[in-house]
């Protein structure tokens, strides 16, 4: 059951298609495990559907414009002959691939193709290839070890993929999103069972309070 | 599957669709170049205008304009009048290509719940959805001038991602629940599928 979910802001923004990349892909990881917030954001996508059906002074195409495209369509046609759509089926529970589909694509698989790398403490992390004005990466915590206390110079989004964790506000289960701000500080833990697995991006780097982990920070490469 | 189904055929469900989702029927079962036609009329200079206010010059939005098109043409099998209107769904399409040419990135989409090629549309839902969308356009029109040209700005691409809150609290609460409700079915009918396969 998912209770934390992507605020109307990002979701608009998303729909919009202003959001960083790497915010982008955990709005869409979040909404490929969460048919609330699809639903939400195919509103915001009916707002952009309305504007363009509103849209003032509708420029014409050039002349010859349609054949164009219909050539266009021809090529691409002849190109590839239309491979069936691929269609997603709901699987059964044991055959669940662990990442939703966008993550995969960065992946390049499930958990199995992540490359880790340890970062102290037993966590791990991978950071995904994105633009540059905001990185994700996904982050492996055994259960019941903490992350260090850090605040937040930008926005963080953080979103659990497998186990939980908690810090001193709240609880975050598979499918939650967590949104931190630049006020923010906060001690997640995971919680005992499985390892916990999750997606965080920030559109600026993390600023740990200890003087230990910041030394450690230029090796996080984030 | 609806009873007001098994009483007709093919051709007359596919007539009682909304206009723009009947042609992209057509496109999708039978590549219907005059559907298309109509299609490109009237979406073509909307969509090029919508890339020139986001900011491509008027070489450029001709140019994705005409990619936006074809790609109306080749997708119109995944689109699902019961949880979009032509517009809302040409938008999408659009947009992700103006995402990719002015700011070249990637655009991660969620997983795609299509609801198949050998589907058929439910007309019921496919109007009462084209009535929501006719009442969130009036909504919208509604809006104190401010907030309208603010959302028209975000929709260009012309606000930071924190700037966009104040364009949010959008009358957004019917229409959600119509979408949640098709939503619904589709998973229900997934999950169908795959136990009989």
């Amino acid at each position: 059951m998912i209770r934390h979910h992507i605020t109307d802001e990002l979701l608009m923004a998303y729909s919009a298609g202003t959001l960083p990349e790497a915010f982008s892909l955990v709005v869409a990881t979040h909404v490929s495990l969460c048919d609330e917030c699809r639903a939400r954001l195919e509103s915001y996508d009916a707002v952009g559907g309305a504007l363009l059906e509103k849209m003032d002074g509708a420029i014409d195409l050039s002349a010859g414009s349609l054949d164009a495209t219909l050539a266009r369509i021809a090529a691409w046609k002849d190109a590839q002959d239309r491979p069936a759509s691929a269609i997603t089926q709901a699987l059964a529970p044991e055959e669940q691939p662990v990442f939703p589909a966008p993550l995969r694509d960065y992946v390049g698989g499930d958990p199995a193709a992540v490359r880790w790398r340890p970062v102290g403490g037993g966590v791990r992390q991978a950071v995904l290839p994105t633009s540059r004005e905001a990185s994700v990466r996904l982050l492996y915590i055994p259960a019941g070890t903490a992350v260090p206390d850090h605040g937040h110079r930008g926005t963080e989004l953080t979103l659990v993929l497998q186990g939980a964790f908690r810090d001193e506000h709240d609880r975050f289960g598979a499918g939650d999103i967590e949104i931190a701000t630049e006020v923010t500080q906060h001690t997640p833990v995971a919680e005992p069972g499985p390892d916990c697995i999750c997606l965080a991006a920030t559109d600026a780097p993390l600023r740990f309070s200890g003087w230990l982990p910041r030394l450690a920070q230029p090796f996080l490469r984030i | 599957m609806p009873a007001s189904r098994g009483q007709c055929s093919v051709k007359e469900q596919v007539e009682e669709l909304p206009e723009w989702a009947l042609e992209l029927r057509q496109v999708a079962v039978s590549g219907d170049a005059a559907a298309f036609a109509r299609l490109f009329e009237h979406f073509g200079p909307r969509v090029k205008a919508f890339l020139m206010k986001s900011g491509a010059d008027a070489a450029m939005a001709e140019e994705c304009a005409q990619d936006v098109m074809a790609t109306v043409w080749h997708k119109a099998v995944s689109f699902d009048p019961a949880r979009a209107s032509a517009a809302t769904w040409i938008f999408t399409i659009a947009r992700n290509r103006r995402i990719d040419m002015l700011r070249r990135q990637r655009r991660p989409e969620p997983e795609d719940l299509t609801w198949g090629p050998e589907a058929e549309p439910d007309q019921l839902d496919a109007l009462v959805m084209q009535q929501e969308t006719a009442r969130l356009s009036q909504a919208l029109e509604q809006l104190p001038e401010k907030q309208r040209v603010l959302i028209e700005r975000a929709y260009f691409g012309d606000l930071s991602h924190s700037e966009i809150a104040e364009a949010t609290g959008l009358p957004l609460g019917t229409i959600k629940s119509r979408i949640r409700m098709a939503l619904d079915r589709l998973r229900h009918t997934m999950s169908r599928e795959s136990i009989r396969e």
